[in-house]
């Protein structure tokens, strides 16, 4: 198999010895590490198409792979697979400013198509943390999220087709640049958010937006974050959308005063860092507005950027709480539970009462707008008792989930990680659907197997 | 010291998330995760846990890693990777893997025996210069096959007076209220010792009385960066006996290389009490400059006004994180107008004997570099740290590059001239 490959790709482009491999045995994932057989880097359509053909005929499962910044360990290989690494494919194809998309291969990087489509006045929308290096098609195979989920959606509000190459090594093409489609099926929102389970993904069409002519950042301080959360309920009653409205718990303020030094009051429970984009006048006005229905509700402080530095200068608070509470302990264990927006402040609580009782150190921040928080716990792989309690702490955290009629995962997907508790919250008829599916276009279980389910 | 004996928690500090990447100008290049700052660390740790064992493919990718230290900047998790580095780079000579005749010949003749001995590398200076300049240089060139040829070009010119020549070993003006030591580095000594003497005159006009012991050892940076250790902790310890930190309002580096192995003698020297005084004492020049609010020159150090742009030095930036007070320093300047470089903080490609041990990428690196100062239409590139001057002045010899405390200094001496 090995030899077929050389041949196809040539022998740069195919990866065998240990030191190549070892690289490639893990994601942005803690704790899951596996080493694949090789690791292979076509460039085009027709080698992923001709890839998947020779491992089909020696039954290797694949593993496709971007930056590999996931973080539920959906590029973790499974024994005996191959790495197939789409980093060489980093095409932007064409922008249409008439049709408003943009064509790409998935190893295109997400901020390289947001900077393409700004060139020509334009915006891609979907931020998510590690979208300097993360690719699209990763962002496309995971649904990726980002900070401005409440106004702009996720990635799979911005797909309009995708290319994919099927297991049996055919290659289709769901979608088009129509805004208006009722053919069919709509096959290709099955792909979006796949995790590598069904197909490979090798180019995408992409819908832009008109790029917002202005924008405002502010951060305000609580003193406990029922109160933040219902400053967001009333922005949002006061029918604001925002772009942004992310907070932090007070363990993540102390990690990221700690870390930056800039000032942030220690003592306060929540902090919420909110931003309004699109027209001049209406920016003004809600930022206005948001600013005193903060104050109405017992906001400690309400700082507003004046200009673009300090809007950078407000926003690094909540861009460096992941940053901050890494540096505290060796192993950080990142969570993406999601919940109606109107439990995000109980969820909150119960995250921290969970960790005090089980003597676990986590800090709390993420998306208020939608509900997505991310519980990081702080920990030490090493101490296998400890690791015993964020398991506990993690299936608790999960039922409480559960039981406000949330989700295991808001935006990084299932993966290794989160594959143990997906029956709890789909059910058997969802679940098994979804295996039969699999089945059908994958009989041979050769994509990313034993990802999502078993 | 050896990556099995190292604290593994800093391995482990690691959480590939990749971030690090687009900072890597070796992934940028081939793409391939081992060439990444976490494909680099998941090799370490493996050996470190004997998945692999130390071979010539492992000592051959900490070869091609720059230590540009971008990495360190980008991480979220503040590894650290120039301990990890560096440590690796140890035990591989430590093992021998990568041990060659010639190889091991050069190693002696500049680890062990130029780099420790200031005196003997001054009178291979002084040598290199009559070579330099009596004309047999060019007749050496005639004769030497190509790939000497190509590496000769690269040696420095040596100046014509070291920093002793300029310098006395203490210089005082009028009221000066501080009391710093200038360190005058070893390519600096030979090659920039102008640049010393306006560190010292910069120094001098803010109050400042500074001592520079006439023969300093080298720091030891080049040592640790290229896996002898114990040659480093030497060095450190003697510098900390010619210059006890507990004398001095600051220790003055003006080189990026040499401050960023310099803040970290603790480190190095754990149980040398004076060790943690001297980091904390540790500044770069510009650095300083900026903490003791420096005088703002009344003339331009030029005639016509000049357009200048600054190049971030990786160990200045990275290793030392100083990128604003550089550019502050310059921006006081009159007469100069400073544009924005792209890609400011990428490495050029010197990286301290990289464009010896892995000429291809640092030549890759080097072109970039050149194309985004050419792009800015600057008559002066500014950037403090002799490496760098030595691999863009190659390439580039009609552009005059200048350490932006020399900048400075010319601006002073011009208000004297008007006076």
């Amino acid at each position: 198999m090995i030899d077929a490959l050389t041949a196809l790709l040539g022998a740069e482009n195919v990866l065998t010895a240990k030191e190549d491999l070892v690289p490639y045995s893990f994601d942005g994932t803690a704790t899951f590490r596996e080493l694949p057989v090789a690791v292979v880097f076509p460039r085009t359509t027709e080698e992923v198409a001709r890839c998947v053909k020779i491992c089909r005929e020696h039954q290797t499962p694949i593993i496709t792979r971007g930056s590999g910044t996931g973080l539920s360990g959906g590029t973790v290989p499974t024994p005996g697979a191959i790495v197939l690494c789409l980093v060489h494919m980093t095409k932007i194809v064409e922008i249409d400013p008439a049709n408003l998309t943009l064509r790409a291969e998935p190893g295109a990087i997400t901020a390289d198509i947001d900077a393409a489509a700004a060139e020509h006045g334009l915006f891609y929308p979907p931020d998510p943390g590690s979208m300097k290096i993360s690719t699209i098609g990763g962002n496309v195979a995971e649904n990726s999220g980002g900070l401005r989920g409440l106004k702009y959606g996720v990635t799979r509000d911005y797909v309009m087709a995708v290319t994919v190459v099927l297991p049996d090594g055919e290659v289709a093409t769901f979608g088009n640049a129509c805004v208006k489609d009722v053919a069919g099926y709509s096959m290709k929102d099955v792909f979006i958010g796949s995790e590598g389970t069904l197909g490979i993904i090798t180019e995408v069409l992409l819908k832009l937006l008109p790029r917002p002519e202005a924008r405002r950042t502010m951060l305000a301080t609580f003193s406990s974050m029922e109160a933040a959360a219902e400053t967001v309920s009333a922005i949002i009653a006061a029918r604001i959308i925002p772009c942004t409205l992310e907070f932090l718990d007070q363990m993540t303020i102390r990690c990221v005063e700690d870390y930056t030094k800039m000032g942030l009051p220690t003592d306060c429970a929540a902090l919420l860092l909110m931003e309004t984009d699109g027209h001049p006048a209406a920016v003004e006005d809600e930022a206005n507005r948001m600013a005193a229905i903060a104050r109405s509700h017992g906001a400690m402080e309400v700082m507003t950027a004046a200009d673009e530095a300090e809007s950078l200068k407000l926003a690094s608070a909540r861009r460096s709480a992941f940053a901050s509470l890494a540096r505290v302990r060796p192993t950080t264990i990142l969570e993406d539970v999601t919940v109606p927006r109107s439990h995000l402040a109980e969820m909150v609580t119960f995250i921290a009462e969970t960790a005090a009782k089980l003597e676990l150190t986590v800090g709390t921040f993420g998306h208020m707008g939608d509900g997505n928080l991310h519980p990081t716990f702080l920990t030490d792989e090493r101490d296998e008792e400890e690791m015993k309690r964020v398991h506990q702490a993690l299936d608790l955290i999960v039922s409480k989930t559960l039981s406000l009629g949330g989700t295991i995962t808001g935006e990084h997907g299932v993966g290794l990680a989160k594959k143990m508790w997906l029956r709890d919250q789909l059910g058997d008829a969802s679940l098994n659907l979804m295996k039969k599916f699999k089945e059908t276009i994958d009989p041979d279980c050769l994509l990313n197997p034993h990802k999502i389910f078993d | 010291m050896s990556l099995k004996k190292l604290d593994f928690s800093i391995l482990q500090q690691c959480m590939h998330c990749g971030m690090c990447l687009p900072s890597c100008p070796t992934y940028d290049t081939t793409k391939r995760e081992r060439n990444s700052p976490r494909g680099r660390i998941a090799l370490m740790r493996a050996v470190a846990t004997d998945e692999i064992p130390l071979s010539q493919s492992f000592a051959d990718e900490m070869s091609f890693c720059l230590g540009c230290l971008a990495c360190q900047s980008a991480c979220p998790a503040a590894v650290d990777y120039a301990t990890l580095f560096e440590t690796s780079r140890a035990e591989i000579e430590a093992t021998g893997v990568s041990v060659s005749a010639p190889r091991r010949l050069l190693r002696f003749l500049t680890l062990d025996l130029l780099f420790t001995r200031p005196r003997f590398l001054r009178v291979v200076g002084k040598l290199l210069r009559f070579y330099q300049v009596s004309g047999a240089e060019n007749l050496v060139r005639k004769i030497l096959p190509k790939r000497l040829r190509e590496l000769e070009r690269q040696t420095p010119r040596m100046a014509a007076q070291f920093s002793n020549d300029l310098i006395d070993p203490v210089e005082s003006g009028d009221g000066s209220s501080k009391k710093v030591a200038l360190l005058t580095g070893c390519v600096q000594d030979l090659v920039f010792s102008q640049v010393n003497r306006d560190t010292a005159d910069v120094l001098l006009a803010n109050s400042c009385e500074v001592h520079t012991p006439s023969v300093q050892p080298c720091c030891g940076s080049i040592h640790s960066h290229n896996g002898e250790p114990g040659m480093a902790r030497e060095n450190a310890s003697r510098l900390l006996d010619l210059l006890p930190p507990q004398d001095f309002d600051a220790i003055i580096s003006n080189a990026g290389g040499c401050g960023s192995h310099l803040r970290h003698f603790s480190k190095l020297l754990p149980n040398e009490p004076r060790a943690a005084l001297w980091d904390a004492k540790v500044r770069d020049v510009h650095e300083f400059l900026a903490e003791i609010e420096v005088r703002s020159p009344d003339v331009a150090p030029f005639e016509e006004e000049k357009r200048v742009t600054y190049h971030d030095s990786c160990h200045l930036a990275h290793g030392q994180k100083v990128t604003l007070e550089p550019r502050q320093v310059i921006d006081l300047i009159p007469g100069i107008e400073r544009v924005d470089l792209s890609e400011s903080d990428w490495c050029c490609g010197s990286a301290g004997v990289y464009s010896l041990t892995q000429p291809e990428q640092s030549q890759l690196l080097l072109e970039r570099k050149l194309g985004h100062i050419r792009a800015t239409g600057a008559e002066i590139l500014l950037t403090a740290n002799p490496g760098c001057v030595l691999q863009i002045q190659n390439e580039m010899p009609e552009l005059k590059i200048m350490n932006p405390v020399s900048l400075l200094a010319q601006a002073y001496r011009n208000e004297s001239k008007k006076l």
